[in-house]
């Protein structure tokens, strides 16, 4: 970007800039053109730019659905084929149809993902807030060692507790229920790691919530706990809004604990279809029906996010994130 | 962190008498739960990884005498002693982890900030359009991307080696570049890197800079305009105003981002896991990739656990050592 003295003079009015003021009126129609012109070329290089991000940005997003549209239905792409003529939703009707070679069906998979879902986001947020509360706000002796604790517990990445979480939750049996193999066992592996989150990133939220709110509820004779449930929990409502829903898309998209602890077919969720689909299963599934599974699997979440992103990644700003 | 924790908490006075006891009932739910789900695993994880549990110990009603092997587990996982996992070498895992997130993150760094410099150029059109545009890779699931750039770098039918053959202006199917498993060394003098590396950094840098812009926006939105204008009134050009103002005001904000951003890559698990299955040979594998394929393939439980405490260790360095570096570098807002 040039910065000589046409640029600078851009913002003020030509007639008053005295440098301008001072020349024939000739030159001032000329120097107005080549200033158009150079606009212009700024602006053409600047949309070249721009055009040129947006197509890497949106190419594998576009060459997802022109494979998943194929009409042709054939098992491989046989070319890049990005618009397709003649678009068809056959692939979705068959991803949904079929799904996986296993006996369960696309609503069974996508029931056991929204309750794993669900489950993590729900816990995580209504045992986080109380919690955080008393990090923001209150003084009592351990404080900051807990903190600490849970600070380190996030540092951890979820893998890495994969192991004494299979084998604590194998060893909870009633019957022939194996706790390990089930949505519930399941679903607490993934709060262990949601909940400590959830207090880190509703804490950042609430410590941003000014004292004076409190006060003066005090003054008008709140106790502690109404100030936190008719004060503090309102004002709270888009960072639980936010942790609710990071909490649903990592139990949404979770793929190790679920692949490591569930045995049973009808107990699969959605994203150990779609490994299915590019491991063991990968020379059978044709590609139209795994780009349009993709599309179904991801959709959800990604049209959530993609609304309210800019609250979402606001609050990430605030928190931080466990990945 | 911890100094903007004091100065939000630390009251002038009591509003509603002893917190102490307040404190423990809102904290009893979390920490019930956490201590049962969350602390007591990781306590176990210890006591495990000086064991050699194994599959013979899951049985829960007649469970096999379980060996106390001291640290046989650490010894194994340093010395690239664990049967069954095939061109395992605990050295190479850890350089490829740290030059992973160290290439991943400057990339997206240096292109976060760039584009969100040039998103912010003066009468740009269709601003708020690429605005929209470029934030979709942020709103897609991580194994959603690592399955799609699975497909694409596929040597036979994958978009990739289809682009570059329309580049060429060869037919489709002339190139065949086995992206995710070709064995050999496109950096000559660089072993450490297959040419799958590359075919993952592409994925990465796709999924990652976005974020970065983002950040880097809203830094750049907070800079007031008069600097510049004071810039411009000593006579200083683009660079001038890019070195002196942009850039003191971008690091604050960027700096605890790239630390983030770091941890992260360096704890990517789905592109390595799904994209490259950790090959050719084991050598995209993370620690992360290679920590799980002990549990789910191997089933070796106390050899992972070990293989947890030795990657906690190597977080809580690079924790350490990044905080340090943050402090150090931290002068002008802070």
């Amino acid at each position: 970007m040039s910065t000589d003295n046409w640029d600078a003079a851009e913002d003020t009015s030509p007639i008053a800039h005295p440098a301008i003021a001072r020349t024939s009126p000739q030159s001032v129609a000329m120097m107005r053109r080549r200033r158009l012109l150079r606009g212009i070329g700024r602006q053409a290089l600047l949309q070249a730019l721009c055009i040129f991000v947006a197509i890497t940005v949106l190419f594998p997003i576009v060459y997802v659905f022109g494979v998943a549209l194929d009409p042709r239905n054939i098992a491989r792409p046989d070319g890049l084929n990005l618009i397709p003529p003649n678009p068809s939703l056959d692939a979705f009707s068959r991803a949904i149809a079929k799904p996986s070679p296993n006996n369960i069906s696309f609503l069974n998979l996508a029931l056991n993902s929204l309750q794993l879902a669900a489950a993590t986001s729900l816990v995580s947020v209504a045992f986080g807030v109380s919690a955080a509360y008393a990090f923001s706000r209150l003084k009592f002796k351990l404080r900051s060692f807990l903190m600490i604790a849970v600070l380190a517990v996030l540092m951890l990445p979820a893998v890495a507790t994969i192991a004494p979480l299979f084998v604590l939750l194998n060893g909870i049996r009633f019957g022939d229920f194996v706790l390990r193999n089930s949505i519930p066992g399941v679903a607490l592996a993934l709060i262990s790691g949601a909940l400590p989150f959830a207090i880190w990133n509703l804490k950042g939220y609430l410590d941003t919530i000014p004292k004076d709110l409190e006060e003066a509820a005090a003054i008008d004779g709140c106790t502690r706990n109404q100030a936190f449930i008719y004060v503090i929990l309102p004002l709270a409502m888009p960072a639980l809004a936010v942790t609710a829903f990071l909490g649903f898309v990592a139990g949404w998209t979770d793929f190790y604990f679920s692949w490591m602890f569930l045995d049973h077919p009808q107990n699969f969720t959605l994203t150990m279809a779609l490994y299915q689909m590019v491991g063991q299963y990968a020379s059978t599934t044709p590609w139209n029906v795994l780009s349009a599974f993709a599309i179904l699997v991801s959709l959800p979440v990604s049209v959530v996010y993609l609304i309210f992103q800019r609250w979402i990644i606001g609050g990430l700003a605030i928190g931080g994130v466990k990945g | 962190m911890s100094a903007q924790a004091k100065a939000t908490y630390a009251p002038k006075r009591r509003l509603f008498g002893a917190d102490a006891r307040v404190a423990f009932l809102y904290l009893i739910p979390a920490f019930a739960v956490m201590a049962i789900i969350t602390f007591y695993p990781l306590v176990y994880q210890v006591w495990m990884s000086f064991t050699n549990f194994g599959p013979a110990n899951l049985n829960v009603r007649r469970p096999a005498p379980l060996d106390w092997v001291w640290f046989g587990n650490y010894v194994k996982i340093l010395t690239n002693d664990i049967s069954g996992i095939p061109n395992y070498d605990f050295i190479r895992i850890v350089s490829f982890n740290l030059f992973w997130a160290f290439s991943n993150v400057i990339i997206h760094l240096i292109l976060g900030v760039a584009i969100a410099l040039l998103l912010n150029q003066k009468g740009l059109l269709g601003r708020s359009f690429y605005r929209a545009v470029f934030v979709l890779p942020v709103v897609i699931p991580p194994i959603i991307v690592a399955t799609v750039w699975h497909n694409m770098f596929d040597q036979s039918n994958g978009a990739v080696n289809f682009l570059i053959a329309i580049i060429g202006r060869q037919p489709p199917g002339s190139v065949n570049i086995a992206w995710l498993t070709d064995p050999g060394n496109p950096i000559p003098f660089f072993p450490l890197l297959p040419l799958s590396y590359f075919a993952l950094l592409a994925a990465n840098v796709w999924l990652g800079w976005p974020l970065n812009a983002v950040v880097a926006t809203g830094a750049l939105q907070s800079i007031p305009k008069d600097l510049y204008e004071a810039v411009e009134m000593d006579g200083g050009g683009a660079w001038t105003k890019f070195r002196y103002v942009t850039l003191p005001f971008l690091r604050p904000a960027m700096l605890p981002y790239a630390i983030y951003g770091f941890v992260i890559t360096f704890n990517l698990f789905y592109l390595s896991f799904i994209m490259t299955n950790g090959g050719p040979f084991g050598r995209t594998e993370l620690l992360v990739t290679q920590a799980y394929r002990l549990v789910n393939q191997q089933q070796l439980y106390g050899v992972a656990a070990a293989f947890s405490v030795i990657m906690f260790f190597i977080l809580l360095t690079l924790t350490i050592i990044t905080n340090r570096l943050t402090k150090a570098t931290a002068s002008y807002v802070d």
